[in-house]
Protein backbone atom coordinates (compact mmCIF):
# COMPACT_ATOMS: atom_id res chain seq x y z
CA UNK A 1 0.00 0.00 0.00
CA UNK A 2 1.49 3.21 -0.59
CA UNK A 3 2.12 5.77 1.93
CA UNK A 4 -0.41 8.44 3.57
CA UNK A 5 0.16 11.55 2.88
CA UNK A 6 -1.10 12.57 6.08
CA UNK A 7 -2.16 10.55 9.34
CA UNK A 8 -3.24 12.21 12.52
CA UNK A 9 -3.84 10.52 15.94
CA UNK A 10 -5.44 12.03 18.40
CA UNK A 11 -4.11 15.57 17.25
CA UNK A 12 -4.49 18.17 19.97
CA UNK A 13 -3.76 21.65 19.93
CA UNK A 14 -3.85 23.54 23.38
CA UNK A 15 -3.56 27.68 24.05
CA UNK A 16 -2.87 28.10 26.95
CA UNK A 17 -6.12 26.02 28.84
CA UNK A 18 -8.14 26.39 26.11
CA UNK A 19 -8.18 23.55 23.42
CA UNK A 20 -8.84 24.58 20.19
CA UNK A 21 -8.13 20.89 18.39
CA UNK A 22 -9.45 18.52 20.85
CA UNK A 23 -7.95 14.76 19.67
CA UNK A 24 -8.75 14.27 16.27
CA UNK A 25 -7.89 11.53 13.68
CA UNK A 26 -7.70 11.33 10.06
CA UNK A 27 -6.50 9.55 7.68
CA UNK A 28 -5.40 10.97 3.95
CA UNK A 29 -3.79 9.01 1.07
CA UNK A 30 -2.22 10.33 -1.84
CA UNK A 31 -4.64 12.15 -4.58
CA UNK A 32 -7.23 12.02 -2.24
CA UNK A 33 -9.24 15.26 -1.94
CA UNK A 34 -10.19 15.87 1.75
CA UNK A 35 -12.36 18.75 3.56
CA UNK A 36 -12.70 20.87 7.00
CA UNK A 37 -16.17 21.64 7.40
CA UNK A 38 -16.93 23.17 10.45
CA UNK A 39 -18.78 26.62 11.91
CA UNK A 40 -16.44 29.34 12.90
CA UNK A 41 -14.01 28.64 15.92
CA UNK A 42 -14.04 24.73 15.52
CA UNK A 43 -10.58 24.81 14.82
CA UNK A 44 -10.17 24.35 11.13
CA UNK A 45 -7.38 26.74 10.70
CA UNK A 46 -5.82 25.52 13.86
CA UNK A 47 -5.66 22.18 12.27
CA UNK A 48 -4.43 23.36 8.68
CA UNK A 49 -1.45 25.38 10.63
CA UNK A 50 -0.09 22.12 12.55
CA UNK A 51 -0.02 20.38 8.99
CA UNK A 52 1.85 22.79 7.45
CA UNK A 53 4.13 22.50 10.91
CA UNK A 54 3.38 26.47 11.12
CA UNK A 55 1.88 25.67 14.40
CA UNK A 56 3.19 22.91 16.72
CA UNK A 57 0.62 20.33 17.87
CA UNK A 58 0.24 19.88 22.02
CA UNK A 59 0.16 15.95 21.81
CA UNK A 60 -0.86 13.07 19.80
CA UNK A 61 0.37 12.74 16.53
CA UNK A 62 0.83 14.24 13.44
CA UNK A 63 2.83 12.76 9.97
CA UNK A 64 2.51 14.93 7.08
CA UNK A 65 4.52 12.52 3.98
CA UNK A 66 6.14 10.37 6.55
CA UNK A 67 7.50 12.99 8.19
CA UNK A 68 6.61 14.14 12.52
CA UNK A 69 5.12 17.09 11.94
CA UNK A 70 6.44 19.02 15.02
CA UNK A 71 10.57 18.16 14.07
CA UNK A 72 10.39 18.40 9.75
CA UNK A 73 8.47 21.98 9.03
CA UNK A 74 10.94 23.22 6.47
CA UNK A 75 11.25 20.12 4.88
CA UNK A 76 7.42 19.36 5.17
CA UNK A 77 6.93 22.79 3.54
CA UNK A 78 8.79 21.98 0.82
CA UNK A 79 6.67 19.88 -0.53
CA UNK A 80 3.26 21.89 0.29
CA UNK A 81 1.52 24.49 -1.23
CA UNK A 82 -0.10 26.67 1.40
CA UNK A 83 -2.95 28.84 0.52
CA UNK A 84 -3.34 30.57 4.48
CA UNK A 85 -7.11 31.73 5.49
CA UNK A 86 -5.61 35.72 5.33
CA UNK A 87 -3.44 36.42 2.22
CA UNK A 88 -0.02 37.15 2.89
CA UNK A 89 1.45 38.57 -0.11
CA UNK A 90 4.38 41.00 -0.43
CA UNK A 91 2.30 44.00 -1.38
CA UNK A 92 5.00 46.31 -2.01
CA UNK A 93 5.68 43.90 -5.07
CA UNK A 94 4.74 43.21 -8.63
CA UNK A 95 2.27 40.58 -8.92
CA UNK A 96 5.07 38.68 -10.82
CA UNK A 97 8.01 39.33 -8.56
CA UNK A 98 5.32 37.74 -6.09
CA UNK A 99 5.84 35.02 -7.70
CA UNK A 100 9.37 34.80 -8.87
CA UNK A 101 10.59 35.37 -4.89
CA UNK A 102 8.09 32.84 -3.25
CA UNK A 103 9.66 29.93 -5.95
CA UNK A 104 12.85 31.27 -5.16
CA UNK A 105 12.49 30.18 -1.51
CA UNK A 106 11.84 26.61 -2.61
CA UNK A 107 15.39 27.01 -3.99
CA UNK A 108 14.15 26.43 -7.92
CA UNK A 109 16.70 27.78 -10.60
CA UNK A 110 15.99 31.35 -11.99
CA UNK A 111 14.57 30.15 -15.14
CA UNK A 112 11.97 27.94 -13.88
CA UNK A 113 11.09 30.42 -11.69
CA UNK A 114 10.47 32.30 -14.39
CA UNK A 115 8.66 29.66 -16.27
CA UNK A 116 6.20 28.51 -13.76
CA UNK A 117 5.46 32.52 -12.92
CA UNK A 118 4.33 32.77 -16.60
CA UNK A 119 2.12 29.65 -16.46
CA UNK A 120 0.69 30.37 -13.06
CA UNK A 121 0.00 33.91 -14.29
CA UNK A 122 -2.04 32.11 -16.79
CA UNK A 123 -3.96 29.66 -14.24
CA UNK A 124 -4.38 32.34 -12.43
CA UNK A 125 -6.08 34.62 -15.24
CA UNK A 126 -3.85 37.51 -13.92
CA UNK A 127 -1.63 37.67 -16.95
CA UNK A 128 -2.98 41.25 -17.65
CA UNK A 129 -1.90 42.34 -14.15
CA UNK A 130 1.29 40.72 -14.48
CA UNK A 131 3.17 44.21 -14.08
CA UNK A 132 0.79 45.95 -11.19
CA UNK A 133 1.84 46.08 -7.56
CA UNK A 134 -0.25 43.67 -5.57
CA UNK A 135 -1.77 46.51 -3.05
CA UNK A 136 -3.57 47.55 -6.48
CA UNK A 137 -5.37 43.90 -7.52
CA UNK A 138 -9.39 43.23 -6.00
CA UNK A 139 -9.71 41.14 -3.47
CA UNK A 140 -10.33 37.96 -5.41
CA UNK A 141 -7.40 38.75 -7.58
CA UNK A 142 -4.77 38.58 -4.38
CA UNK A 143 -6.89 35.39 -3.26
CA UNK A 144 -5.98 34.18 -7.07
CA UNK A 145 -2.72 34.63 -6.86
CA UNK A 146 -2.27 33.60 -3.19
CA UNK A 147 -3.64 30.56 -4.64
CA UNK A 148 -1.15 30.41 -7.80
CA UNK A 149 1.97 31.39 -6.00
CA UNK A 150 1.70 28.04 -3.11
CA UNK A 151 1.77 25.87 -6.59
CA UNK A 152 5.04 27.35 -7.73
CA UNK A 153 7.17 24.96 -6.21
CA UNK A 154 4.37 22.16 -7.47
CA UNK A 155 3.50 20.82 -4.49
CA UNK A 156 2.34 17.35 -3.46
CA UNK A 157 -0.20 18.90 -0.91
CA UNK A 158 -2.30 21.94 -1.41
CA UNK A 159 -3.13 23.32 1.66
CA UNK A 160 -6.20 25.01 1.13
CA UNK A 161 -7.51 27.27 4.15
CA UNK A 162 -10.94 28.97 2.42
CA UNK A 163 -9.44 28.89 -0.70
CA UNK A 164 -12.34 30.83 -2.57
CA UNK A 165 -13.61 33.21 -0.05
CA UNK A 166 -14.19 36.47 -1.90
CA UNK A 167 -14.26 35.07 -5.18
CA UNK A 168 -16.82 36.57 -7.88
CA UNK A 169 -18.59 32.64 -8.95
CA UNK A 170 -17.30 32.99 -12.08
CA UNK A 171 -14.05 32.83 -10.72
CA UNK A 172 -14.94 30.33 -7.89
CA UNK A 173 -15.87 28.08 -10.72
CA UNK A 174 -12.55 28.58 -12.37
CA UNK A 175 -10.60 27.77 -9.76
CA UNK A 176 -12.80 24.66 -8.61
CA UNK A 177 -11.99 23.33 -12.34
CA UNK A 178 -8.18 23.67 -11.87
CA UNK A 179 -8.05 22.38 -8.04
CA UNK A 180 -10.10 19.51 -10.49
CA UNK A 181 -7.45 19.25 -12.93
CA UNK A 182 -4.78 19.53 -10.15
CA UNK A 183 -6.32 16.60 -8.31
CA UNK A 184 -6.33 14.67 -11.61
CA UNK A 185 -2.41 15.22 -12.34
CA UNK A 186 -2.17 13.47 -8.51
CA UNK A 187 -1.72 16.13 -6.03
CA UNK A 188 -3.12 15.66 -2.84
CA UNK A 189 -5.86 18.56 -1.96
CA UNK A 190 -6.85 19.46 1.86
CA UNK A 191 -9.21 21.85 2.12
CA UNK A 192 -11.28 23.94 4.39
CA UNK A 193 -14.58 25.91 3.39
CA UNK A 194 -17.94 27.55 4.60
CA UNK A 195 -19.33 26.53 0.98
CA UNK A 196 -21.66 23.78 0.53
CA UNK A 197 -21.27 23.58 -2.84
CA UNK A 198 -17.94 23.68 -2.78
CA UNK A 199 -17.06 20.55 -0.54
CA UNK A 200 -19.94 18.70 -2.20
CA UNK A 201 -18.12 19.36 -5.91
CA UNK A 202 -14.32 19.27 -4.36
CA UNK A 203 -14.14 16.94 -1.40
CA UNK A 204 -13.87 13.03 -2.05
CA UNK A 205 -14.02 12.56 1.99
CA UNK A 206 -14.86 15.57 4.61
CA UNK A 207 -14.99 15.37 8.22
CA UNK A 208 -17.53 18.13 10.12
CA UNK A 209 -15.49 19.82 13.10
CA UNK A 210 -17.23 21.56 15.86
CA UNK A 211 -15.44 22.34 19.17
CA UNK A 212 -12.18 20.74 17.97
CA UNK A 213 -13.41 17.38 17.69
CA UNK A 214 -14.94 15.49 14.60
CA UNK A 215 -18.35 14.85 14.87
CA UNK A 216 -18.88 13.12 11.41
CA UNK A 217 -16.63 11.62 8.82
CA UNK A 218 -17.49 10.59 5.41
CA UNK A 219 -18.27 11.41 1.46
CA UNK A 220 -20.93 14.10 0.86
CA UNK A 221 -23.14 11.55 -0.25
CA UNK A 222 -22.55 9.05 2.82
CA UNK A 223 -23.15 11.96 5.46
CA UNK A 224 -26.05 13.47 3.39
CA UNK A 225 -27.76 9.44 3.51
CA UNK A 226 -26.81 9.13 7.20
CA UNK A 227 -27.54 12.97 8.86
CA UNK A 228 -30.70 14.09 6.25
CA UNK A 229 -33.49 12.92 4.64
CA UNK A 230 -33.52 12.78 0.81
CA UNK A 231 -35.12 15.97 0.49
CA UNK A 232 -35.94 18.52 2.59
CA UNK A 233 -39.11 20.79 2.62
CA UNK A 234 -38.05 24.99 3.09
CA UNK A 235 -41.51 26.97 4.57
CA UNK A 236 -41.55 30.65 5.32
CA UNK A 237 -44.18 32.17 7.69
CA UNK A 238 -42.65 35.54 8.49
CA UNK A 239 -40.43 35.87 10.61
CA UNK A 240 -42.26 36.51 13.81
CA UNK A 241 -44.50 33.54 13.41
CA UNK A 242 -42.13 30.72 11.93
CA UNK A 243 -41.32 29.24 15.43
CA UNK A 244 -45.17 29.44 16.62
CA UNK A 245 -46.30 27.39 13.35
CA UNK A 246 -43.24 25.05 14.24
CA UNK A 247 -44.88 23.65 16.97
CA UNK A 248 -47.95 22.91 14.89
CA UNK A 249 -45.92 21.08 12.41
CA UNK A 250 -45.00 18.58 14.78
CA UNK A 251 -44.93 14.97 13.68
CA UNK A 252 -44.92 15.71 9.98
CA UNK A 253 -41.70 14.41 8.23
CA UNK A 254 -38.84 12.76 10.33
CA UNK A 255 -37.34 16.05 11.95
CA UNK A 256 -38.19 20.12 11.43
CA UNK A 257 -35.61 22.74 11.59
CA UNK A 258 -36.19 26.30 13.15
CA UNK A 259 -34.02 29.18 11.44
CA UNK A 260 -34.39 32.93 12.17
CA UNK A 261 -36.35 33.24 8.49
CA UNK A 262 -37.19 29.91 7.83
CA UNK A 263 -38.63 26.37 8.84
CA UNK A 264 -37.04 22.85 7.42
CA UNK A 265 -38.99 19.81 7.45
CA UNK A 266 -36.97 17.11 6.70
CA UNK A 267 -38.87 14.43 4.99
CA UNK A 268 -37.91 11.68 2.63
CA UNK A 269 -40.91 13.12 -0.10
CA UNK A 270 -41.14 16.65 0.59
CA UNK A 271 -44.26 16.95 -1.40
CA UNK A 272 -46.48 14.82 0.78
CA UNK A 273 -44.85 17.12 3.38
CA UNK A 274 -46.45 19.99 2.01
CA UNK A 275 -49.52 18.28 1.68
CA UNK A 276 -49.16 17.61 5.09
CA UNK A 277 -48.60 21.17 6.66
CA UNK A 278 -51.98 22.70 3.69
CA UNK A 279 -53.88 19.94 6.02
CA UNK A 280 -53.24 21.33 9.01
CA UNK A 281 -54.67 24.31 8.36
CA UNK A 282 -51.16 26.74 7.71
CA UNK A 283 -50.01 28.22 4.90
CA UNK A 284 -46.67 29.42 4.60
CA UNK A 285 -45.76 32.65 2.29
CA UNK A 286 -43.29 30.37 0.28
CA UNK A 287 -42.64 27.10 0.11
CA UNK A 288 -39.48 24.86 -1.57
CA UNK A 289 -39.08 21.38 -2.10
CA UNK A 290 -35.41 20.33 -2.49
CA UNK A 291 -32.90 17.62 -2.02
CA UNK A 292 -30.68 17.41 0.93
CA UNK A 293 -27.04 19.05 1.13
CA UNK A 294 -24.47 18.73 2.87
CA UNK A 295 -25.85 22.46 4.41
CA UNK A 296 -28.16 19.99 6.38
CA UNK A 297 -25.79 17.96 7.28
CA UNK A 298 -24.04 20.67 8.65
CA UNK A 299 -27.43 22.34 10.35
CA UNK A 300 -27.46 18.66 12.40
CA UNK A 301 -24.64 18.17 13.43
CA UNK A 302 -23.63 21.76 14.83
CA UNK A 303 -26.54 23.32 15.39
CA UNK A 304 -25.28 26.30 13.30
CA UNK A 305 -26.33 27.57 9.96
CA UNK A 306 -22.89 27.58 7.73
CA UNK A 307 -22.57 30.89 6.57
CA UNK A 308 -22.92 33.01 9.93
CA UNK B 1 0.55 24.49 -17.81
CA UNK B 2 0.54 20.45 -18.69
CA UNK B 3 4.27 20.45 -17.18
CA UNK B 4 2.93 22.34 -14.05
CA UNK B 5 0.22 19.13 -13.77
CA UNK B 6 2.75 16.26 -13.96
CA UNK B 7 1.39 13.91 -11.27
CA UNK B 8 4.70 13.27 -9.33
CA UNK B 9 7.86 15.41 -9.26
CA UNK B 10 11.21 13.61 -9.71
CA UNK B 11 12.08 12.61 -6.20
CA UNK B 12 15.61 13.30 -6.77
CA UNK B 13 14.59 16.21 -8.40
CA UNK B 14 12.89 17.57 -5.22
CA UNK B 15 15.47 16.39 -2.81
CA UNK B 16 18.05 18.77 -4.52
CA UNK B 17 16.07 21.54 -4.60
CA UNK B 18 15.50 21.02 -0.72
CA UNK B 19 18.96 20.66 -0.66
CA UNK B 20 19.76 24.18 -2.09
CA UNK B 21 17.19 26.03 0.27
CA UNK B 22 18.58 24.46 3.02
CA UNK B 23 22.45 25.93 2.06
CA UNK B 24 21.12 29.13 -0.05
CA UNK B 25 17.56 30.19 1.92
CA UNK B 26 19.40 33.01 3.54
CA UNK B 27 20.27 34.19 0.26
CA UNK B 28 17.08 34.15 -1.45
CA UNK B 29 15.43 36.40 1.53
CA UNK B 30 17.96 38.67 0.47
CA UNK B 31 17.52 39.17 -2.93
CA UNK B 32 13.69 39.79 -2.09
CA UNK B 33 14.80 42.66 -0.24
CA UNK B 34 16.72 43.53 -2.46
CA UNK B 35 14.43 43.33 -5.69
CA UNK B 36 11.62 45.42 -2.93
CA UNK B 37 13.88 48.05 -2.55
CA UNK B 38 14.59 48.46 -6.48
CA UNK B 39 10.69 50.48 -5.80
CA UNK B 40 12.93 52.89 -4.63
CA UNK B 41 16.22 52.94 -6.14
CA UNK B 42 16.00 56.60 -7.17
CA UNK B 43 15.89 58.27 -3.97
CA UNK B 44 18.05 55.95 -1.93
CA UNK B 45 20.51 56.79 -4.72
CA UNK B 46 20.03 60.82 -4.18
CA UNK B 47 20.06 60.28 -0.09
CA UNK B 48 22.91 57.90 -0.91
CA UNK B 49 25.09 60.79 -2.71
CA UNK B 50 23.46 64.23 -1.25
CA UNK B 51 24.13 63.31 2.32
CA UNK B 52 27.81 63.02 2.65
CA UNK B 53 28.33 66.08 0.30
CA UNK B 54 25.91 67.89 2.29
CA UNK B 55 27.74 66.63 5.63
CA UNK B 56 30.93 67.27 4.13
CA UNK B 57 30.58 70.46 2.84
CA UNK B 58 29.02 71.43 5.68
CA UNK B 59 30.97 70.63 8.36
CA UNK B 60 34.37 70.84 6.53
CA UNK B 61 33.35 74.35 5.00
CA UNK B 62 31.94 76.05 8.21
CA UNK B 63 32.41 74.36 11.04
CA UNK B 64 35.46 72.54 10.48
CA UNK B 65 36.86 75.62 9.87
CA UNK B 66 36.19 76.86 13.10
CA UNK B 67 37.21 74.50 15.05
CA UNK B 68 40.63 74.00 12.97
CA UNK B 69 40.68 77.89 13.75
CA UNK B 70 40.47 77.54 17.60
CA UNK B 71 42.15 74.39 17.93
CA UNK B 72 45.63 75.18 16.00
CA UNK B 73 48.20 72.92 16.90
CA UNK B 74 46.14 71.34 19.92
CA UNK B 75 44.20 69.53 17.13
CA UNK B 76 42.61 66.13 18.19
CA UNK B 77 45.13 63.61 17.28
CA UNK B 78 46.88 66.15 14.89
CA UNK B 79 44.42 65.50 12.08
CA UNK B 80 41.56 68.33 10.75
CA UNK B 81 38.32 68.09 11.91
CA UNK B 82 36.97 67.04 8.57
CA UNK B 83 39.31 64.14 8.87
CA UNK B 84 38.22 63.42 12.73
CA UNK B 85 34.46 63.38 12.20
CA UNK B 86 34.20 61.91 8.14
CA UNK B 87 34.81 58.70 9.18
CA UNK B 88 32.45 58.61 12.13
CA UNK B 89 30.32 60.47 9.77
CA UNK B 90 29.86 57.95 7.33
CA UNK B 91 29.61 55.06 9.82
CA UNK B 92 26.64 57.33 11.71
CA UNK B 93 24.76 57.55 8.42
CA UNK B 94 25.23 53.37 8.14
CA UNK B 95 23.96 53.05 11.83
CA UNK B 96 20.29 55.25 11.06
CA UNK B 97 20.00 53.50 7.88
CA UNK B 98 20.12 49.88 9.23
CA UNK B 99 18.38 50.95 12.27
CA UNK B 100 15.71 52.18 10.11
CA UNK B 101 15.11 49.70 7.87
CA UNK B 102 15.66 46.98 10.76
CA UNK B 103 12.70 48.83 12.86
CA UNK B 104 10.24 49.48 10.37
CA UNK B 105 11.39 46.95 7.70
CA UNK B 106 10.62 44.08 10.51
CA UNK B 107 7.93 45.79 12.47
CA UNK B 108 6.18 45.76 8.54
CA UNK B 109 7.20 42.52 7.88
CA UNK B 110 5.25 40.93 10.39
CA UNK B 111 2.15 43.60 10.31
CA UNK B 112 1.65 45.94 7.26
CA UNK B 113 3.14 43.71 4.84
CA UNK B 114 3.37 40.45 6.26
CA UNK B 115 6.53 39.29 4.19
CA UNK B 116 7.76 37.03 7.30
CA UNK B 117 4.42 35.29 7.35
CA UNK B 118 4.51 34.12 3.61
CA UNK B 119 8.40 33.26 3.96
CA UNK B 120 7.14 31.05 7.01
CA UNK B 121 5.03 29.31 4.73
CA UNK B 122 7.91 27.91 2.73
CA UNK B 123 11.17 25.49 3.07
CA UNK B 124 12.92 28.83 5.04
CA UNK B 125 14.10 28.56 8.37
CA UNK B 126 13.58 31.74 11.05
CA UNK B 127 17.45 31.42 10.90
CA UNK B 128 17.68 32.02 7.40
CA UNK B 129 15.21 35.02 7.32
CA UNK B 130 16.93 36.75 10.12
CA UNK B 131 20.24 36.69 8.56
CA UNK B 132 18.74 37.27 4.83
CA UNK B 133 17.19 40.23 6.24
CA UNK B 134 20.14 41.55 7.71
CA UNK B 135 22.05 41.35 4.48
CA UNK B 136 19.29 42.70 2.92
CA UNK B 137 19.76 45.88 5.13
CA UNK B 138 23.37 45.91 3.67
CA UNK B 139 22.45 46.85 0.23
CA UNK B 140 20.76 49.90 1.78
CA UNK B 141 23.47 51.16 3.48
CA UNK B 142 26.72 49.67 1.67
CA UNK B 143 26.14 51.55 -1.47
CA UNK B 144 25.88 54.62 0.42
CA UNK B 145 29.04 54.25 2.63
CA UNK B 146 30.24 53.51 -0.52
CA UNK B 147 29.55 56.78 -2.07
CA UNK B 148 30.60 58.54 1.33
CA UNK B 149 34.11 56.72 0.99
CA UNK B 150 34.44 57.97 -2.56
CA UNK B 151 33.31 61.46 -1.62
CA UNK B 152 35.79 61.29 1.16
CA UNK B 153 38.73 60.47 -1.02
CA UNK B 154 37.64 63.49 -3.27
CA UNK B 155 37.65 66.00 -1.22
CA UNK B 156 40.86 64.92 -0.02
CA UNK B 157 39.97 64.13 3.40
CA UNK B 158 42.23 60.65 3.11
CA UNK B 159 44.63 58.83 0.99
CA UNK B 160 45.79 55.81 0.42
CA UNK B 161 44.47 52.47 0.57
CA UNK B 162 43.60 52.67 4.44
CA UNK B 163 39.90 54.35 3.68
CA UNK B 164 38.96 51.17 1.86
CA UNK B 165 38.62 49.55 5.49
CA UNK B 166 36.00 51.52 6.02
CA UNK B 167 33.37 49.38 4.06
CA UNK B 168 34.25 46.29 5.89
CA UNK B 169 34.19 48.62 9.02
CA UNK B 170 30.19 49.44 7.96
CA UNK B 171 29.19 46.22 7.61
CA UNK B 172 30.17 45.35 10.90
CA UNK B 173 28.38 48.14 12.45
CA UNK B 174 25.56 47.97 10.65
CA UNK B 175 25.16 44.17 11.15
CA UNK B 176 25.55 44.60 14.83
CA UNK B 177 22.73 47.50 14.75
CA UNK B 178 20.37 45.47 12.16
CA UNK B 179 20.75 42.23 14.27
CA UNK B 180 20.00 44.48 18.17
CA UNK B 181 16.87 46.04 16.46
CA UNK B 182 15.55 43.43 14.59
CA UNK B 183 16.41 41.54 18.18
CA UNK B 184 13.90 43.92 20.13
CA UNK B 185 11.80 44.91 17.38
CA UNK B 186 10.61 41.20 16.81
CA UNK B 187 9.21 41.10 20.24
CA UNK B 188 6.59 44.28 19.56
CA UNK B 189 3.43 43.06 18.21
CA UNK B 190 1.83 46.81 18.22
CA UNK B 191 3.40 50.50 17.30
CA UNK B 192 2.12 52.70 20.07
CA UNK B 193 4.99 54.98 19.16
CA UNK B 194 7.83 52.97 20.50
CA UNK B 195 9.67 52.77 17.22
CA UNK B 196 10.16 56.53 16.27
CA UNK B 197 10.93 56.48 19.75
CA UNK B 198 14.04 54.23 19.15
CA UNK B 199 15.21 56.42 16.46
CA UNK B 200 15.07 59.76 18.30
CA UNK B 201 15.93 58.91 21.77
CA UNK B 202 18.42 55.99 21.27
CA UNK B 203 19.98 56.53 17.95
CA UNK B 204 19.95 60.42 17.96
CA UNK B 205 22.12 60.16 21.68
CA UNK B 206 24.28 57.41 20.53
CA UNK B 207 25.01 59.29 17.46
CA UNK B 208 25.83 62.54 19.62
CA UNK B 209 27.90 61.27 22.73
CA UNK B 210 29.51 58.50 20.62
CA UNK B 211 32.66 60.58 19.87
CA UNK B 212 30.84 61.54 16.64
CA UNK B 213 31.50 64.84 16.51
CA UNK B 214 34.36 65.33 19.56
CA UNK B 215 36.23 63.13 21.03
CA UNK B 216 34.78 60.79 24.08
CA UNK B 217 37.16 61.98 25.84
CA UNK B 218 35.76 66.08 25.62
CA UNK B 219 32.64 64.58 27.30
CA UNK B 220 32.30 64.61 30.94
CA UNK B 221 33.32 61.14 32.36
CA UNK B 222 29.79 60.27 33.70
CA UNK B 223 28.43 60.12 29.98
CA UNK B 224 31.54 57.92 28.53
CA UNK B 225 29.79 54.77 29.28
CA UNK B 226 27.57 55.87 26.14
CA UNK B 227 30.33 55.46 24.04
CA UNK B 228 31.42 52.59 25.28
CA UNK B 229 28.28 50.59 24.76
CA UNK B 230 27.47 51.83 21.32
CA UNK B 231 28.90 50.18 18.51
CA UNK B 232 29.41 53.22 16.50
CA UNK B 233 31.91 54.44 18.99
CA UNK B 234 33.89 50.85 18.68
CA UNK B 235 33.23 51.25 14.76
CA UNK B 236 34.44 55.31 14.42
CA UNK B 237 37.72 54.67 16.23
CA UNK B 238 37.73 51.59 13.78
CA UNK B 239 38.01 54.29 11.10
CA UNK B 240 40.03 57.13 12.59
CA UNK B 241 42.93 54.27 12.73
CA UNK B 242 42.45 53.05 8.95
CA UNK B 243 41.72 56.47 7.59
CA UNK B 244 44.64 58.45 9.22
CA UNK B 245 46.04 55.96 11.82
CA UNK B 246 45.13 57.64 14.87
CA UNK B 247 47.27 56.58 17.71
CA UNK B 248 45.26 53.22 19.50
CA UNK B 249 46.53 50.27 21.72
CA UNK B 250 46.23 46.95 20.69
CA UNK B 251 44.14 46.10 23.13
CA UNK B 252 41.60 49.04 22.39
CA UNK B 253 41.79 47.84 18.72
CA UNK B 254 41.16 44.54 19.63
CA UNK B 255 38.01 45.54 22.20
CA UNK B 256 36.58 47.79 19.07
CA UNK B 257 36.50 44.78 16.78
CA UNK B 258 35.21 42.49 19.59
CA UNK B 259 32.33 44.35 20.90
CA UNK B 260 30.38 44.81 17.16
CA UNK B 261 31.02 41.53 16.84
CA UNK B 262 29.71 40.24 19.96
CA UNK B 263 27.03 42.56 19.48
CA UNK B 264 25.91 41.28 16.30
CA UNK B 265 26.02 37.29 17.19
CA UNK B 266 23.88 37.74 20.54
CA UNK B 267 21.72 40.26 18.32
CA UNK B 268 20.84 37.32 15.85
CA UNK B 269 21.01 34.80 18.26
CA UNK B 270 18.05 36.38 20.08
CA UNK B 271 16.19 37.55 16.89
CA UNK B 272 16.18 34.13 15.56
CA UNK B 273 14.61 32.65 19.08
CA UNK B 274 12.09 35.91 18.79
CA UNK B 275 11.20 35.02 14.93
CA UNK B 276 10.80 31.47 15.98
CA UNK B 277 8.52 32.23 18.18
CA UNK B 278 6.25 34.45 16.51
CA UNK B 279 5.86 32.69 13.37
CA UNK B 280 4.93 29.23 14.80
CA UNK B 281 2.02 29.20 16.94
N1 LIG C 1 -2.78 31.92 18.31
C1 LIG C 1 -3.88 31.66 19.03
N2 LIG C 1 -3.92 31.90 20.34
C2 LIG C 1 -5.02 31.62 21.06
N3 LIG C 1 -6.14 31.09 20.57
C3 LIG C 1 -6.17 30.80 19.26
C4 LIG C 1 -5.04 31.08 18.42
N4 LIG C 1 -5.37 30.69 17.17
C5 LIG C 1 -6.62 30.22 17.23
N5 LIG C 1 -7.12 30.28 18.49
C6 LIG C 1 -8.44 29.84 18.92
O1 LIG C 1 -8.64 28.52 18.47
C7 LIG C 1 -9.99 28.33 18.04
C8 LIG C 1 -9.99 27.76 16.65
O2 LIG C 1 -9.54 28.74 15.73
P1 LIG C 1 -9.40 28.45 14.20
O3 LIG C 1 -8.81 29.65 13.58
O4 LIG C 1 -8.71 27.16 14.01
O5 LIG C 1 -10.91 28.31 13.75
P2 LIG C 1 -11.52 28.02 12.33
O6 LIG C 1 -12.23 26.72 12.41
O7 LIG C 1 -10.50 28.17 11.29
O8 LIG C 1 -12.60 29.18 12.21
P3 LIG C 1 -13.03 30.10 10.96
O9 LIG C 1 -14.08 29.36 10.23
O10 LIG C 1 -13.61 31.30 11.62
O11 LIG C 1 -11.82 30.39 10.15
C9 LIG C 1 -10.67 29.69 18.15
O12 LIG C 1 -11.44 29.70 19.33
C10 LIG C 1 -9.54 30.66 18.27
O13 LIG C 1 -9.90 31.76 19.07
MG1 LIG D 1 -10.16 29.43 9.79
Amino acid sequence: MQQLHIEANQLTKRYGSFTAVDGIDFEIAPGESFGFLGPNGAGKSTTMRMIAATSLRSSGSLDVLGLDANDNGPAIRAQLGIVPQADNLDEELRVWDNLFVYGRYFGLPRKVVRQRADALLDFAQLQQKRQARVDALSGGMKRRLTIARALMNEPKIMLLDEPTTGLDPQARHVLWDRLFRLKDSGTTLVLTTHYMDEAEQLCDRLVVVDEGKIVAEGSPKELIRTYSTREVLEVRFGTAKNEEAAGRLAGIGDRIEVLPDRLLVYDDNGEQALTAVGERGLHPVTSLVRRASLEDVFLRLTGRSLIE
Amino acid sequence: MTELLEPQRDREQAVAEYRRVRRWGWWYVAEHRIRSMRNYVGSLFIIGIGSPIMYLLGLGAGLGVLVNQNQGDNAVDGVGYLEFIAPALLLAGVMVTAAQESTFGVFGGFKWTPIFLGMRDTALTPAQIVTGFALGTMARYVPAACFYMIAMYAFGIIHGWGGLLMIPIAMLLGTAISTAVMAWVSTQRNDRGQLSFVERFVMTPLTLFSGTYFPLETLHEGLHWVGWISPLWHTAELGRLATYGSEQTLWLTVVHILYPVALAVAGWFLSVRHFTKRLTS
